[in-house]
Formats: structure tokens, C-alpha cells, sequence
């Protein structure tokens, strides 16, 4: 009975295919924007975006029907700090691309070549329901880590939604230790490698005139210009509270600078001041321990008390789990419905909580119109789930990015297979697949 | 978990174990001859001092229960006396009229949770250099360290591992870095201003092994041995031999110099000591189950295995445990073939099945991993019942450390480590409401003051807070 279930399971891996109109109708409908979810829904989705979402939708005639049978129908979720398509397997060098610590440059570096969607980590975030992930590098030497993108999960070779959609850059402790070994140094680092770009960007030639004296290179130059102007959002990893004052503080100095503040441990004692400045964050939620001196006041109510003061809240999996469990975010998000229930503790409604990790952090990376939610002229990433999205456990059972439908099945879904019964049969197991 | 990709390396390179010892016993050693006065070496040099807190008499009625082996009661009741569950049953039992009475309607009781993998005191928050005292990797066995002497009792990891998992006791252990990392400590989740205050009583010591990747990466890089997979065996059965020489020489009556590292093989050859071996790869967990028999020891349990489900049924047979994570994976090339149905696999060859941690992070939600695994089980038609699911957290591995007589399920006589969950403990929306260790209330969700408060976090950011 398993064997044979696991089987058809296993007989249903598919093609790519292509993009194609679809009704999902009879949905607990999710639109992803804080909305609460409409029974009854419907979504439509032609040429590869949603056209129309909500109740008493009418379905177009020769657009194929999926009944949801009642269940949640949401946008994909956004990975709001994610390293998936940089690694395969984190300690095997060969196969990461997270940084380049032997490198020259910094804030010229584009991940963009780096990504490889065949990599097993899309599938695996994939069938967790992720269908797009704001990627950055991570530092390594230099303290701008270079520009990340926007990409999509789908079983497909073209992996990058939106090039160099971020600039990345470490304060705080790995960021002293890039700078020279103190805050005063990364600070004016920070600040000296920005003027050093706004003179090449009045004259080219400066940078020739500094010759091996230039700070930078001219690609990093190139891409601090577009930080400077605001074209690329600076993506910012800061926990201490007052590192976090003092990196909203170089809006003062860089008044285009589009910041967004990614850890925010102890965001919550400055709340008031991130919400006055209006800048953006990205929280891994669950984040209580005093890891480091940066983060003594860790709380797993950092998110809700930063939401409650009117900060935008993104919800990601950072650090160690960045690239291989970006599943995790919806756990995550469940953990912050719970911690509302308890005595003293901040968290967020259902519905906020959900946005958290669709539409906000494509709000936070400048894609809220396209991204992250299924209104209308939304790109076509839908997930039908088999139970509450929040809830552990819950996983999808369908999934279209960009109106296409995806394959939902990973190696590991094949090697679970193979050892469904962990004895040899008539031949080895490298016979059985 | 500790930031970056080297952090979780470091992390994955950490284990070991701390035990109590099990008795007060004595080791009888000798003269050069047959002794008539046989030298002693106290098994137990740091004993103990770990006394449970005044407990009132309490009961929860009107409450789920699920009693840690497997039974389930709706609408039960449990009767908490003297430290100890004096009895649980249905709404029919007898309840004392002069006890403290909790309506538990709506809400869920379980054992408190086991973790059978942590390193909380040996790699403690904050976690700087200063406090890097998991893996004395100085040489690949080094089985004469005892966690207990690195662990920081002012580790704030193990307030939030009570407050937000439910945790009520933990086995601390060296880090993987040597293939014998030494001892293991198991302790009561219980605050103490020393190690010793913690201790479980009467629980077995441990010793720690790892196989595969860590040992051989570690020695490899310092150009000694081990640096390879065989390389590993190699070094593991020259001191198997050694130990078993000093094992013999103790039996037979004859004098040895004291060898605290051959001390500790020895417990280990005469099954006072139990064996708690990191190991990720199936065809590794094999070669060790030979090795064990070839030198006559058991291994308790092998921790990470993440290639278990390859080999359950050998698992099974061999009566070994497998303490595992939901889905960590791609972290390293021996995490690579994880799946997400490792535990319910395990499970379902009948093999003994334990979710652990190996983080200060995932230590606070062991009850949501479990929940995840059995999800992931149900998909392919394993169906594990909520209170079936609950041994993986508590009763197998308080057999695992050899406690299960005296906690890990709620029966009568056993310690009171009890967690009243605000609902359903497998939902992502539940956390621990009231959470009591022999008897004593330790943390409740309502009382600001039933939360502890580590000496570090006094006078810092945040200090009392919820976390």
C-alpha cells in the first residue's frame, strides 16, 4: 500500500512546463497582503499572472479549473534573506558561492552568474512552498559584500527575477572585523568608499588619478553610485540597538539611500526610531539568545513589538539555515501567531504574520507590485497547501510560479523511496529507483 | 545556532556527554599482586548535589494527557505529591480535596522534554571565544574529559530551553571534533549556582564518539592522524585494545597507575558507561556496530543519524537508538542524503526513535521537530498518534541516557517533570503554560517571576523579559 502510494508519487515527476491559464477555485483563500482569507475563493491566473482573486470570481471559459476542495490557497512565499542557488553543500567549497574571500572587489559583485537553479537546494525550498527569494551575498573580506538579486524557485534555467536588486553590507561585530577591527573603522570605511564612488561618479577619472591608492574598484564604484541614488535598496545587517540608531543615522549624510535593516536583534529597544524613519526589516523571529554582546537583548517578541510600533516586519531564516531550509518561514511565522496567546509576549494575527513572509518582504525589495501577493498583475506563484500553511508539518500540493506548474519532487523524496523498506530486494538498492 | 556556515560546522564538530555517575561505587585497583588491599578510585568525585524544590501538592484536571509511553488520556487528571506523580487517570480517579487544583481544560500534559543532544555550558551563549569549552581537540581521543567541567551553569541557553521547550532534563556532551570526546553530563534543567547542583542523580555517565567527516577534518588539518574515514578506525580500535588491556588487568586484581582516559573505556567495556556516538552515514553506523562487538560494548544511541533510515532495520536488531533532526540537511557532505521521513522510517522499522537538538535554538521547539517528522511520516501512509510521537521526546530518550526508570513518562513514582502545554503541544501555535521538575514549579507563562534569570542577563537589555 505505502510502496505503491510512493511509487505514484515518484511517477509524477514532471517536465517543466509551460505557462498556462488556470482557475483554482473553492480555495480558503490567502492574498497574502494582511487581508484575512476568503472562503470560497477563487484565483485566476493567465499568461503567467494573476488576473483576477477573491470571491464570486468568475472563471473565463477555456481556463482550466483546479478545485482546492476547501483548502489554502496563498501567493508562494517570499524568502526575505536567503542564500539559496549559492550553495549546495555548505562545507564542500567547490559547490558554495556565498562569498569570495580572495577577492579584490566588493560592491561589484553580482551573484547573478552564481545562481544555479539545478542546484537541489531550489527543489527542496520549492516543495516547502518557496517560490521566491530575495538572494544576497555574504561578506567575506571586504566589508560590502556585493549585490544580491530577486529570483524565482521554478524548474527552470532561468532563475534571476530582478539583477542586482540589493547591495549587501555587515555592521556591528563582522563588520568591525571586515573594516579593521572597530565600528569607528566600518563607519568610515562605509562612509569614504560611498564619497570615494560619488567622485568617480562626477569624474571618471578620479579613479585613474588614485591609481593604486583608490579604495575602490571601479566596478564597486559603479555599484555604490546606484546605492548612493537609491536605484539599488543597502541592505543593511545590524543587532545592536545603537548600531542600528547609527546606521539610520547615514540617512542624514545619504539622504537617497534606500536602507533595509536585516537581524534587528534588539530592534525592538529602538522601535520608535526605525518606524520615524521609515525603514524596513528583516527578522529571523525566533532569535532569544544572547549570541553575541550585539544581541543581549534578544526576544522572541522583537517582531511583534517592532509591527506593533508600525515598522514593516519580514520574517526570514537566516544564518546557518539560509540556503537549504527556507521552509522554515512559515514555522516561523506559526510561532508568532502562538507567542501572541502568551502572557507578556508580542507576536502577529494569522494574517499579518502571513504577509510577513510574502508581501512585505517584496515590499522591502521594491517588488510589492509584482511579487508576494496574488493581486491582480501579481505574478502567477500560487500554492495550494494540504493543511493551515502556518501549521508544522503543512507542506504543498500544488505549486505554480509564474502560472507554470512545478514539479514538487526532490532527491530526497527519491532516496525516501528507495529505503521505504530499508532491505535489499531481488538486486541492490542501486537497482530501485 | 551559531551564526554562519563555520558556526554550524563548529557546532556539528560539538558534542559530548556529561553523566552522573551511577553510584558512589569504588573501582577496586590492586597491588602488583592479587590485593588484599586494593586500591580504590572514586567513580564519583563530583557528586550530586542536586535536591528538587519544595512541591506542593498539585493536580491538573479536565486535561489531555499524554503519559510518555505511548497512552493517552482525554479529559484526564494528575495528582503531583512529594516531587514524584503520585497517580493520573480519567475525570473518575480520587482527587486529594487540600491540593492546588489547575483546570487544564483546553490544554495538553506531558512529560517534560528529554534532550538527549545539547551543549548548553559547554558552548554557552554568549558565545565567544571565552567560552569555547565543547571539544578539548587537542588530541582525537581524548575520553579523560568530563563535560561537566566545562559546562557554565550561567548559560542562558537553558532558561529559554524551560521557558519556550519544556525541556526538564538534558544531556550535556563534548563536541565531535575526537573520536572519543569524553564524558557526558546528564542534569536537571534546574538553575544552580554549580554544575554539580544540577546533576542528575543517579544518572550514567556517557562517553561521546563521532565518526565520519569532523575527527579526520580536524587531525587531517593538523597533519596527524586520523585524516581519513579508516584512518578514524584505525585510532578507535588501538585504544580499544589499550582500554581493553587495562580493563583486564583491573579484573584480574592487578596494580595499574590510574588512567583517567582508560577509566573512562573501561566503564564503557563493563557497561557502566553509556556509548552516545555521532554518526551520519549508514554504511559508518555499520562499521561501528562492528567495531562495538569486536571490543565488547553497546552503543546507546548514534546522534545526527541522518542515514538511519538506510538502515533501520540493522538499527532494530541491534537494539541502538537513533537520536535525529526533522530536516537539517546540506550543511556538510555527510548531512547531503537527509530526508524528511528519517524519523518515521526509523520508527516504523521498530527501531528506537529520539528527536534531539545540537542547538541552543532548536533546543526551545523539540516538540514542533517531532511534529514535523510525524507530518512528514503521515504523508507516506506512517501514521504515528500524537501520544505514540511523544516517546520520541521523552520516555526513548530517558532510555537512551539509562533515567527511564526514574523519569521520562508520567508514571506513578516516577520524578514530577511535567509540562502543562497552552494547547495542543505538535501545533505551531502551542507553548508551555506551567512547566514543574520534581514537583516544583520551575517556570509558569502567568508569573514573571517563575522565569529564570541567569547572573549574565542581570542588569542587561531585556533582563526578565519574555524570550
Amino acid at each position: 500500500m505505502m510502496r505503491a502510494l510512493l511509487l505514484s508519487a515518484a511517477a509524477l515527476i514532471a517536465l517543466p512546463a509551460a505557462a498556462q491559464d488556470v482557475a483554482i477555485v473553492n480555495a480558503k483563500l490567502v492574498i497574502g497582503d494582511g487581508s484575512a482569507p476568503i472562503d470560497g475563493g477563487t484565483v485566476v491566473v493567465r499568461g503567467g499572472k494573476v488576473v483576477a482573486a477573491g470571491a464570486g470570481v468568475a472563471v473565463p471559459a477555456g481556463v482550466e479549473r483546479v478545485d482546492a476542495q476547501g483548502r489554502y490557497v496563498t501567493p508562494g512565499i517570499v524568502a526575505a534573506f536567503s542564500r539559496v542557488g549559492l550553495t549546495e553543500v555548505d562545507a564542500v567549497s567547490g559547490t558554495n558561492d556565498r562569498s569570495a574571500p580572495r577577492t579584490r572587489f566588493s560592491a561589484g559583485l553580482d551573484i547573478a552568474p552564481a545562481l544555479n537553479p539545478m542546484g537541489s537546494p531550489v527543489a527542496v525550498n520549492r516543495a516547502s512552498g518557496v517560490t521566491r527569494a530575495i538572494v544576497a551575498p555574504a561578506s567575506s573580506s571586504n566589508l560590502f559584500a556585493g549585490q544580491g538579486a530577486v529570483v524565482d524557485l521554478a524548474d527552470d534555467m532561468d532563475m534571476v527575477t530582478r539583477p542586482r536588486a540589493l547591495q549587501y553590507v555587515a555592521f556591528g561585530e563582522d563588520g568591525s572585523a571586515k573594516a579593521g577591527g572597530s565600528r569607528a573603522a566600518t563607519f568610515l570605511l562605509f562612509r569614504e568608499q560611498l564619497l570615494a564612488a560619488r567622485s568617480y561618479a562626477r569624474n571618471p577619472a578620479t579613479l585613474a588619478e588614485w591609481g593604486n591608492d583608490a579604495m575602490i574598484q571601479r566596478a564597486d564604484a559603479d555599484a555604490l553610485v546606484r546605492v548612493i541614488d537609491g536605484t539599488t535598496p543597502l541592505f543593511v545587517r545590524v543587532d545592536r540597538a545603537a548600531d542600528i540608531v547609527n546606521v539610520i543615522k547615514l540617512k542624514g549624510e545619504f539622504p537617497a539611500l534606500k536602507l533595509v535593516l536585516v537581524g534587528v536583534t534588539e530592534g525592538w529597544l529602538v522601535a520608535r526610531d526605525i518606524a520615524a524613519a521609515k525603514v524596513p526589516v528583516l527578522v529571523s523571529p525566533l532569535t532569544d539568545l544572547p549570541s553575541s554582546f550585539e544581541q543581549l537583548g534578544a526576544t522572541q517578541s522583537n517582531a511583534g513589538r517592532l509591527k506593533a510600533a508600525g515598522v514593516d516586519v519580514s520574517v526570514g531564516v537566516f544564518d546557518d539555515d539560509d540556503a537549504h531550509k527556507m521552509g522554515y518561514a512559515t514555522q516561523y511565522a506559526g510561532n508568532l501567531v502562538g507567542l501572541a496567546r502568551v502572557p507578556g509576549a508580542s507576536g502577529m494575527t494569522w494574517d499579518q504574520a502571513f504577509a510577513s513572509i510574502s508581501s512585505v518582504p517584496a515590499r522591502a525589495v521594491g517588488m510589492e507590485g509584482s511579487i508576494g501577493s496574488l493581486r491582480p498583475g501579481h505574478a502567477g506563484d500560487v500554492v495550494i497547501w494540504d493543511h493551515d500553511p502556518l501549521e508544522l508539518g503543512s507542506r504543498p500540493t500544488a505549486i505554480w510560479i509564474d502560472g507554470k506548474a512545478q514539479s514538487l519532487t526532490t532527491r530526497q523524496d527519491r532516496l525516501r523511496d528507495r529505503y521505504a523498506t530499508p532491505q535489499e530486494g531481488a538486486l541492490p538498492k542501486a537497482y530501485d529507483r | 545556532m551559531i551564526r554562519g556556515v563555520k558556526g554550524s560546522l563548529l557546532a556539528a564538530v560539538s558534542l559530548a556527554l556529561v553523566g552522573c555517575a551511577a553510584s558512589n561505587g569504588e573501582t577496586a585497583s590492586a597491588g602488583d599482586k592479587p590485593a588484599e588491599k586494593p586500591v580504590k578510585f572514586n567513580k564519583d568525585p563530583y557528586p550530586s548535589t542536586y535536591k528538587g524544590y519544595p512541591a506542593r501538592l498539585t493536580v491538573v484536571k479536565g486535561v489531555t494527557i499524554f503519559d510518555g509511553e505511548g497512552g493517552r488520556i482525554d479529559n484526564g487528571s494528575i495528582v503531583m505529591t512529594s516531587g514524584k506523580v503520585d497517580r493520573i487517570g480519567g475525570p473518575d480517579i480520587e482527587l486529594p480535596t487540600d491540593a492546588d487544583v489547575i483546570d487544564g481544560t483546553g490544554k495538553f500534559l506531558t512529560p517534560g522534554v528529554i534532550d538527549i543532544h545539547s551543549h548548553l555550558g559547554d558552548y554557552p551563549s554568549p558565545s565567544v571565544e571565552a567560552h569555547s569549552d565543547g571539544n578539548e581537540a587537542t588530541s582525537p581521543t581524548t575520553p579523560e574529559v568530563w563535560s561537566e567541567h566545562s559546562v557554565w551553569p550561567q548559560d542562558p541557553g537553558f532558561s529559554r530551553a524551560l521557558a519556550n521547550g519544556g525541556v526538564t532534563s538534558l544531556q550535556i556532551l563534548p563536541g565531535s571534533a575526537n573520536l572519543m570526546g569524553g564524558r557526558s553530563i546528564t542534569l536537571k534543567n534546574v538553575p544552580s549556582r554549580t554544575v554539580q547542583g544540577m546533576k542528575f542523580p543517579g544518572a550514567p555517565y556517557g562517553l561521546k564518539m563521532a565518526c565520519g567527516e569532523n575527527p579526520k577534518r580536524v587531525y587531517g588539518g593538523k597533519g596527524r592522524m586520523p585524516s581519513t574515514r579508516m584512518g578514524n578506525f584505525a585510532v578507535n580500535r588501538a585504544t580499544w585494545q589499550k582500554a581493553a588491556a587495562y580493563k583486564k588487568k583491573m579484573d584480574d586484581g592487578k596494580a595499574v597507575d590510574r588512567d583517567l582516559a582508560m577509566e573512562t573505556l573501561a566503564g564503557v567495556l563493563a557497561g557502566e558507561i553509556l556509548v552516545h556516538n555521532h554518526c551520519y552515514r549508514a554504511d559508518e553506523m555499520a562499521l561501528v556496530i562492528d567495531m562495538s562487538k569486536e571490543f565488547g560494548y553497546k552503543v546507546s544511541t548514534f546522534h545526527h543519524a541522518v542515514e538511519a533510515y538506510k538502515i533501520a532495520d540493522i538499527l532494530a536488531k541491534e537494539g541502538i537508538c537513533s537520536a535525529m533532526w526533522a530536516d537539517w540537511w546540506g550543511f556538510k557532505m555527510e548531512a547531503y542524503d537527509s530526508v524528511n521521513e528519517n524519523i518515521p522510517l526509523v520508527y516504523k522499522a521498530g527501531a528506537c526513535t529520539i528527536v534531539h537538538s545540537d542547538d541552543a535554538n532548536q533546543i526551545q521547539r523539540l516538540n514542533q521537530e517531532a511534529a514535523k517528522a510525524r507530518a512528514a511520516g503521515r504523508r507516506i501512509g506512517i501514521d504515528v498518534s500524537d501520544e505514540v510521537a511523544w516517546t520520541w521526546l521523552s520516555y526513548n530518550p530517558a532510555k537512551a541516557l539509562g533515567i527511564a526508570d526514574k523519569t521520562g513518562s508520567l508514571k506513578p513514582g516516577k520524578m514530577a517533570d511535567v509540562v502543562l502545554w497552552n494547547g495542543n503541544p505538535f501545533s505551531a501555535y502551542t507553548r508551555p503554560e506551567k512547566v514543574w521538575i520534581d514537583g516544583a514549579l520551575m517556570f509558569d507563562a502567568n508569573d514573571p517571576k517563575r522565569r529564570p534569570v541567569s547572573d549574565f542577563e542581570l542588569g542587561q537589555p531585556g533582563e526578565g523579559d519574555v524570550k
